[in-house]
């Protein structure tokens, strides 16, 4: 497990979302309208898609290929569809604004 | 410039006049005309007598054109003049009251009369047909102070006229010589229907009588019949058909046979005289239908203006029983003429009865009692005439939701389970059952949830309805309110209202103020919400990207991989060696993996990664094609006569200039435009949200169409002379459509939804179509291309870009 320096805060727009690769994964970071930082794996359980792309809705993303909706905090998809994806524990030092994503 | 030429019409009516207003507008000034009407009034709508018989309509409300018209056209009218001769050799014509008139060209639309049965004492007062406002006049006056009243013939127009005479208080008893009411349209059993329909409503009948003998002294008193029986009559009323006015056309020496013969281009033998309407007989028929005689109004119009025609080859028509609480519609060849065959469809409970008839595999004709819904849809593949071979009981059932209940019912119990009911998400009718039976899914709403039935293109949804009749039966839930999404239960309308009310300027101000369910929307409301607020507040709304799909947010389609496409914008189509040689270099440069032409004219760079797509942009420096927006797509066009040899108009020019004007709009929908040069339609253009066909002198102007999951023809806007007209026209339909449209509601959808009627209506003001105009140049000016916004913005580049760990950093 590492914990890793991926970015700050300005980095990404407020329900919006950049994606980081380390190693063999990609990784979408998420900032919700609070502030907060998600961060899960960039693949849609359904087909693949890359769910950096989709529309952020609370605590959910809408997927942009085919509109699952996946929640950011458990990488659960709601119903009807089933499935979900792996989520990363995320740290944001107040005082610099920089994100940890530990992996 | 030709001098202006003598142009005088006999007859005052609806196919007339409609061929004075259409040359008007192609050929304003080429003709002086002159018009010779026996009825007292200006043009009005014949149709709507049975209304104004009915009740709720008056004698001014069906006024096409009034006086003022003629006046303001330069037009002079005889109202009141019956022309008994036409001079030929001299080119004059002759009315009753002696008045002259001499003619370069002669135009007969004297229309028909109602056929009065030749019965001993048919002349007598009280005895009328039913044909135009002096005989509704009559009805009226004859309502107050007498009762009984007898229609001869139970047909369309019997029945209409037994329906008014009804509303007006009269004892009505319609006679007719067959035993089955409407006996051409319909078959015993559903014609038994509606005879129980209209008894219902008060009307009795005396079937299979022939009448024989209208007695009286000056007044009819009563009528008595071949079999010896009698009835009592304060008034008759035939409507046994009707006979076209030939006989100053016979008397002139014109070829006629039931009516005036006219060939492809509306000519009588006559070079100098035409004619159009119901006293005419086109390859053998005299219609009685005004879309036909509108048709042939239409051709004859621009032949009379200089405009290149294909000439007019005959209808197929259709007629729907205007008598309210009952539901008659036919269609095409519904009396099984001799080579054709028919399938039959009855509901006694429902009271419903459709008839098909086929003739080597085409739909030839159609009649529906009950339930007329499937009606325009039947309609449209009779005059298509493709092969309905296989689909024959899907027509009978019914398309629409509504259509024949149980019959559509009895195919979705037949269907099998791992049938497919929604082709977009896979879901079969075991799925939906299942979801119905085992999870308890008891409305569509609750099944869309659970399976996506009906989650996309939402042209399941009838199925799904009639799935969830079958398998919930009672325990189905009562429709309930459904609003714009699962957020919230207010329709459309109602959220713009509020915005406007209340000032709403931000999409989460609405959600807050409307009380969302959903604290932050979903992928439905909120780009939704974002268009409606863009909409109402051009200048000050500030566009939410993270309220726009991906392909908006990144300017680009996105591919099933991740990848991107780019289109770049081509004007009209057209592009030259240089900036191909562009496109190619730089697809090359960057790798692209597929070079498309679309569908719209235009180049597709297909799979491009995402932080390529800022640099690509900058490299081929030409503006977005925007094939990703609910904006204006591509604007089609053909060659037009910069080269064509058969082009009216230049429509390459037209569609540059359009394309110019309008890219970069924002739109409920997805909005595609097409000019073609002239009415051969190289550019598809009467399948377009906004089409434009050039005919000689002028531009039609088309809306409405659609080439997609639902094809949909254009209907006719109008007409226009100048290219500025196309624009203005264009743009004041396309703010009518961004103000009133539901977001996502394709143009097709919208105008079937309000009506033409509407839509016409909006838009003939000149003042308030520039208003529109106004409207859609301030809204297109406030946004720039979004292409050159992002190169030029680095803070918008950084989406396109992935971080960079920092541990990477370090090795
Ligand atoms: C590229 C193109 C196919 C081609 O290679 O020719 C195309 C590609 C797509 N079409 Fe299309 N359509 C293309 C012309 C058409 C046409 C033909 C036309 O415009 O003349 C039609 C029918 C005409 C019409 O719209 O009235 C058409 C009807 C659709 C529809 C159905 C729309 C409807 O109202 O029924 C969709 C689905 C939608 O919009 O929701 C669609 C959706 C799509 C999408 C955007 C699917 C998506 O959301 O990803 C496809 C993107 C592929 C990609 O990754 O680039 N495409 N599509 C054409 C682009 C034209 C252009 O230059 O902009
Ligand atoms: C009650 C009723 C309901 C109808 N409902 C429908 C319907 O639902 N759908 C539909 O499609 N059609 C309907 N029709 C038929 C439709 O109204 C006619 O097809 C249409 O009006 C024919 O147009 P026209 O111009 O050929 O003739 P008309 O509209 O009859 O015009 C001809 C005019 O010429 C005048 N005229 C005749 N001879 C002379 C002369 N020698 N000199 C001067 N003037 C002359 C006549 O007085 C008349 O005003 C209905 C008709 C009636 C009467
Ligand atoms: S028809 Fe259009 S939407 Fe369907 S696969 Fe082809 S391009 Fe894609
Ligand atoms: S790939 Fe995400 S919804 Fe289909």
């Amino acid at each position: 497990m590492a914990k890793v320096l991926i970015g700050h805060m300005a980095d990404i727009d407020k329900k919006g979302a950049r994606t980081v690769r380390y190693q063999d994964l990609e990784i979408a970071v998420f900032k919700l309208s609070d502030g907060e930082v998600r961060a899960v794996e960039n693949r849609c359980p359904h087909k693949g898609g890359k769910l950096a792309e989709g529309m952020v809705c609370g605590t959910a993303v809408h997927c942009p290929l085919h509109d699952w909706k996946i929640d950011l905090k458990s990488g659960n998809v709601y119903e009807p569809d089933e499935g979900c994806v792996e989520t990363y524990e995320t740290e944001v030092d107040q005082a610099s604004g920089a994100i940890y994503i530990t992996l | 410039m030709a001098a202006t030429k003598k142009l005088v019409m006999i007859g005052n009516g609806m196919a007339g006049v409609r061929v004075i207003e259409h040359i008007l507008k192609l050929a304003p000034g080429a003709y002086d005309i002159t018009i010779f009407g026996s009825e007292p009034h200006p043009n009005y709508n014949r149709i709507m007598l049975s209304s104004v018989l009915q009740g709720g309509t008056g004698l001014s409300d069906i006024v096409i054109n009034d006086w003022e018209w003629y006046r303001d056209n330069g037009i002079t009218v005889h109202a009141g003049h019956t022309v008994t001769s036409i001079d030929r050799v001299n080119r004059k014509v002759v009315s009753h009251l002696g008045l002259e008139a001499s003619y370069d060209t002669l135009l007969i639309a004297t229309g028909s009369s109602a056929f009065i049965l030749p019965l001993p004492g048919a002349d007598k007062e009280g005895v009328i047909g039913f044909r135009d406002i002096k005989d509704c006049q009559i009805m009226q006056e004859t309502s107050l102070s007498y009762n009984k009243a007898v229609v001869i013939g139970g047909g369309l127009l019997g029945l209409e006229a037994a329906r008014g005479l009804l509303n007006l208080g009269m004892d009505v008893t319609v006679v007719h010589s067959n035993a089955y009411l409407m006996n051409r349209q319909l078959d015993k059993a559903a014609s038994m229907m509606l005879k129980e329909e209209l008894e219902a409503q008060g009307m009795k009948f005396l079937l299979q009588k022939q009448s024989e003998r209208i007695h009286g002294k000056k007044r009819v008193k009563s009528l008595s019949f071949a079999d010896g029986t009698e009835i009592e009559a304060d008034l008759i009323v035939m409507a046994v058909g009707i006979k076209p006015n030939v006989q100053i056309a016979k008397d002139a020496g014109l070829n006629v046979n039931r009516g005036i013969i006219v060939s492809d281009f509306m000519e009588t033998n006559d070079p100098n005289i035409y004619a159009v309407g119901e006293c005419t007989e086109h390859r053998g028929i005299a219609y009685g239908l005004v879309a036909p005689l509108y048709e042939q109004g239409a051709v004859l119009a621009k032949r009379l203006s200089g405009v290149d025609t294909e000439g007019y080859t005959g209808s197929i028509t259709s007629t729907k029983l205007k008598v309210s609480g009952v539901d008659v519609f036919s269609a095409g060849q519904y009396d099984e003429p001799a080579g054709t065959r028919s399938l039959k469809y009855q509901d006694e409970v429902d009271r419903v009865y459709k008839k098909i008839v086929l003739k080597d595999d085409k739909l030839v004709g159609a009649v529906l009692f009950g339930d007329t819904g499937d009606g325009a849809s039947l309609l449209s593949l009779i005059r298509k005439g493709e092969s309905v071979r296989g689909r024959e009981k899907e027509l009978l059932l019914g398309f629409s939701a509504g259509g024949a209940a149980s019959g559509k019912e009895n195919h979705l119990a037949e269907m099998a389970d791992d049938e497919i009911v929604c082709g977009c998400n896979g879901v079969s009718k075991g799925t939906i059952a299942d979801a119905i039976l085992q999870k308890g899914c008891n409305s569509v709403s609750a099944i869309k949830a659970c399976t996506k039935a009906s989650g996309s293109c939402g042209g399941c949804k009838p199925e799904v309805e009639g799935l969830l009749k079958i398998y919930a039966g009672d325990n189905a839930a009562a429709p309930v309110k459904e609003g714009i999404c699962g957020c919230t239960t207010l329709n459309r309308d109602e959220i713009v209202a509020e915005i406007k009310r209340m000032g709403l300027k931000t999409v989460k101000e609405v959600m807050n103020v409307l009380e969302w369910s959903q604290p932050e929307g979903c992928s439905k409301c909120r780009p939704s919400l974002n268009y409606y607020l863009g909409m109402l507040w051009p200048t000050e709304y500030k566009d939410e990207k993270e309220s726009r799909f991906t392909n908006e947010r990144y300017h680009a389609n996105i591919q099933k991989d991740g990848t991107f496409s780019v289109v770049p914008r081509i004007y009209g189509g057209v592009t030259s060696p240089s900036e191909l040689k562009k496109i190619a270099e730089v697809a090359e440069k960057f790798d692209v993996p597929l070079v498309k032409f679309t569908g719209g004219q235009r180049l597709d760079l297909l799979g491009v990664k995402k932080e390529d797509l800022p640099k690509m942009w900058e490299e081929l420096d030409m503006p977005s094609g925007h094939a990703y927006g609910k904006m204006l797509r591509t604007v089609k066009t053909c060659v037009g006569n910069t080269f064509c040899r058969f082009g009216t108009q230049d429509a390459i020019g037209m569609g540059v200039r359009l394309e110019k004007e309008f890219e970069r709009m924002n739109a409920p929908a997805k909005v595609k435009l097409a000019v073609s040069g002239c009415p051969r339609n190289c550019a598809e253009a009467t399948i377009k949200d906004f089409g434009i066909v050039a005919i000689d002198g002028g531009w039609e102007l088309h809306v409405g169409g659609n080439g997609g999951v639902h094809v949909r023809a254009t209907d006719l806007l109008t007409i226009v002379k100048t290219e500025d007209e196309v624009v203005e026209w264009g743009g004041a339909f396309l703010q009518l459509y961004r103000e009133h449209a539901n977001w996502n509601e394709r143009t097709s959808v919208w105008v079937e939804r309000v009506g033409m009627d509407f839509i016409k209506k909006s838009l003939e003001n000149g003042e308030e179509r520039k208003a529109l105009y106004g409207r859609i140049r301030t809204a297109i000016d406030q946004i720039k291309d979004p292409w050159q916004e992002i190169i030029e913005n680095k803070e918008l580049r950084k989406n396109f870009e992935s971080l960079v760990p920092a541990e990477a950093l370090q090795s």
